[in-house]
């Protein structure tokens, strides 16, 4: 086995893209990510890869758009007001349908917000934040070990499907320290007869573009790139079910509040409280089968997150609101005690909505 | 042990420096010594010395941090209260340098009155186990960075090496072979080995400095 090492989320996010094959990183500092641009600034320069640290978010996420284009794997890495800069730049991107690797290590919101941790972006995340009719694949790390393997998929994803994947982590993973292995794999390389390479004038010129003169035309465009979509809704949703064979009640959690439920959940099962946890790993495609299964199953449901609640509205939408769905939440850069999460649960066991 | 009137904390971020420097000063108030701990990170507004204000008041160690630690305030600032360190010389300092060069800077200010009153340690404290410094060339090159950064040349090494809450016994023993290889590649001393308390009771062949560990709010299962 490969050795254990010692390392913070954030570190783990850019080693791995460094494994992935990632040779290209542009970015701008913003706590509580910082690290990533450090390790990468470190590290790049002696394995011949490009550390840019750009004027601002919008530069670097234009620059992530080239050389998108142009066939590298490439990186960005923000905190939710970074992202906010960076929203336009992700429109061009998806309508331009090259591939990318963004990372957004979210803190308290909204404006200027604070440093401390937060789930609050994931309306951003999984609902557009740029304009346009658009998607983003979208991975949700809970562990240091999960920053590192979702950062590789992510980059696979990215280059299979021509699209952004989003790691949507947060203060708390992004900061904290666990021991993890990397195995000892090659980054898997994807054919690009798109990228923008050089002609050699032995072919046609690639044109990489997201303008569309006629509105038939983009239309036509949105439509496929809507099948394109439907696809990785039907193949690439990600989920962990824990204790959910005969749970009465379903938390479901993503991130590090899925780490804090899972504490409550085991606490509640030593009480004989039949119940369990959904913690979706993609929020976007989102594990509708999973929770759709779980209402013909379950009596209640509770989304545990560090926002006002959003991700809640797609617990309601993939159960079709058969069962009742309650919130147990904090904001602004609180997180809740697994004590918290366990008086939720008793709660839904005694029926209160 | 054999105190020198200032011991400077200095390494790569996520070395361990913190916690080491509490627990020594800890120490220090342990042997009847008026301490002093100052916290001089400009980069890091998470993990600070303030985390352990209470336990650090309990003893009698008086803390020079920020007002801004553990804010949203994401503000590199010292506290003008920092001159106190080489200015009054009846007390025992303990300074938590920042991570890497850019967190030695801060102690540039302060470089010319302690090499010139000449009773300090400055230790680099490593953490084999990190992927920035799980190499000795790479180790040596944040020393060499840190030390430009600050103007003081390290003059002891401690060895934090562990893997979190998998350390063992073991894990500190394997580490102690790379620190005696930073040892010979720099010609500087190993002053500690630093190792949590109830791994601490196995090693008692090594010097070591047992580690109680700083506030966790809950333990996080897999």
């Amino acid at each position: 086995m490969a050795e254990r090492i010692l390392m913070k989320g954030n570190e783990a996010i850019a080693e791995a893209a460094i494994r992935a094959g990632c040779r290209h990183y542009f970015g701008y500092p913003i706590t509580p990510q910082t690290e990533i641009a450090a390790y990468m600034a470190k590290k790049m320069p002696k394995i011949g890869g490009v550390f840019l640290q750009a004027e601002s978010e919008i530069a670097s996420i234009n620059m992530v758009y080239g050389a998108a284009a142009a066939g590298m794997r490439v990186m960005t890495s923000s905190s939710s007001p970074g992202i906010s800069l960076k929203a336009e730049g992700l429109s061009y991107i998806a309508g331009s349908d090259v591939p990318a690797l963004v990372v957004n290590v979210q803190r308290g919101g909204p404006g200027l917000g604070g440093i401390q941790p937060s789930q609050s972006d994931y309306f951003q995340a999984t609902k557009g934040g740029g304009h346009g009719d658009y998607r983003m694949i979208v991975l949700a790390p809970a562990s240091v070990q999960e920053m590192a393997s979702l950062t590789i998929k992510g980059f696979d994803l990215a280059d299979k499907y021509c699209i952004t994947s989003m790691i949507l982590a947060d203060g708390t993973i992004g900061q904290m320290m666990e021991p993890i292995t990397f195995e000892d794999t090659e980054p898997s390389v994807y054919e690009k007869p798109w990228a923008l390479t050089g002609t050699e004038c032995k072919r046609p010129h690639n044109v990489v573009n997201s303008l569309y003169l006629k509105p038939d035309q983009l239309e036509k465009k949105n439509f496929e790139r809507f099948e394109k979509y439907a696809q990785i809704e039907e193949n690439e949703a990600m989920w962990e079910e824990y204790m959910m064979d005969d749970a009465e009640i379903c938390v479901v959690a993503f991130g590090i509040a899925s780490r804090i439920a899972k504490n409550a959940v085991a606490e509640a099962r030593k009480a004989g409280i039949k119940v369990g946890l959904i913690r979706p790993i993609t929020l976007w495609p989102f594990p509708t089968k999973a929770l759709r299964a779980a209402a013909d199953k379950v009596k209640s449901f509770i989304s545990v997150e560090l926002s006002m609640g959003q991700m809640i509205e797609d617990v309601k939408l993939a159960t079709e609101s058969l069962r009742p769905v309650t919130l147990c939440n904090r904001t602004g850069g609180m997180i809740p005690t697994p004590d918290e999460v366990l008086a939720a649960i008793h709660k839904a066991e005694k029926g209160e909505f | 042990m054999e105190h020198k009137r200032l011991t400077l904390f200095a390494g790569h971020y996520g070395s361990g420096k913190t916690n080491i420097a509490v627990n020594y000063a800890m120490l220090l108030a342990e042997e009847g010594k008026k301490v002093c701990i100052a916290d001089l990170d400009i980069v890091n507004p998470y993990f600070r010395t303030k985390d352990s204000e209470s336990e650090l008041t309990e003893k009698g160690i008086s803390l020079i941090s920020s007002k801004y630690a553990n804010s949203n305030v994401d503000l590199p600032a010292i506290p003008a209260e920092s001159y106190r360190l080489v200015q009054d010389k009846s007390v025992h300092g303990v300074i938590d340098i920042g991570g890497d060069d850019r967190g030695a800077y801060a102690l540039g200010r302060f470089a010319d009155a302690i090499k010139a009153e000449n009773d300090y340690r400055m230790a680099f404290v490593l953490n084999r186990y990190r992927p920035l410094t799980s190499t000795v060339e790479d180790a040596v090159e944040i020393m060499k960075e840190i030390e430009t950064a600050c103007g003081i040349g390290f003059n002891c090494i401690v060895n934090n090496s562990n893997i979190g809450s998998e350390t063992t016994k073991e894990t500190v023993l394997e580490s102690v072979e790379f620190a005696d290889r930073l040892s010979l590649a720099t010609g500087l001393p190993i002053w500690l080995h630093t190792v949590e308390k109830n791994i601490a009771e196995e090693l008692s062949d090594l010097p070591i400095l047992p580690l109680k560990l700083q506030k966790k709010y809950f333990d996080l299962p897999n």
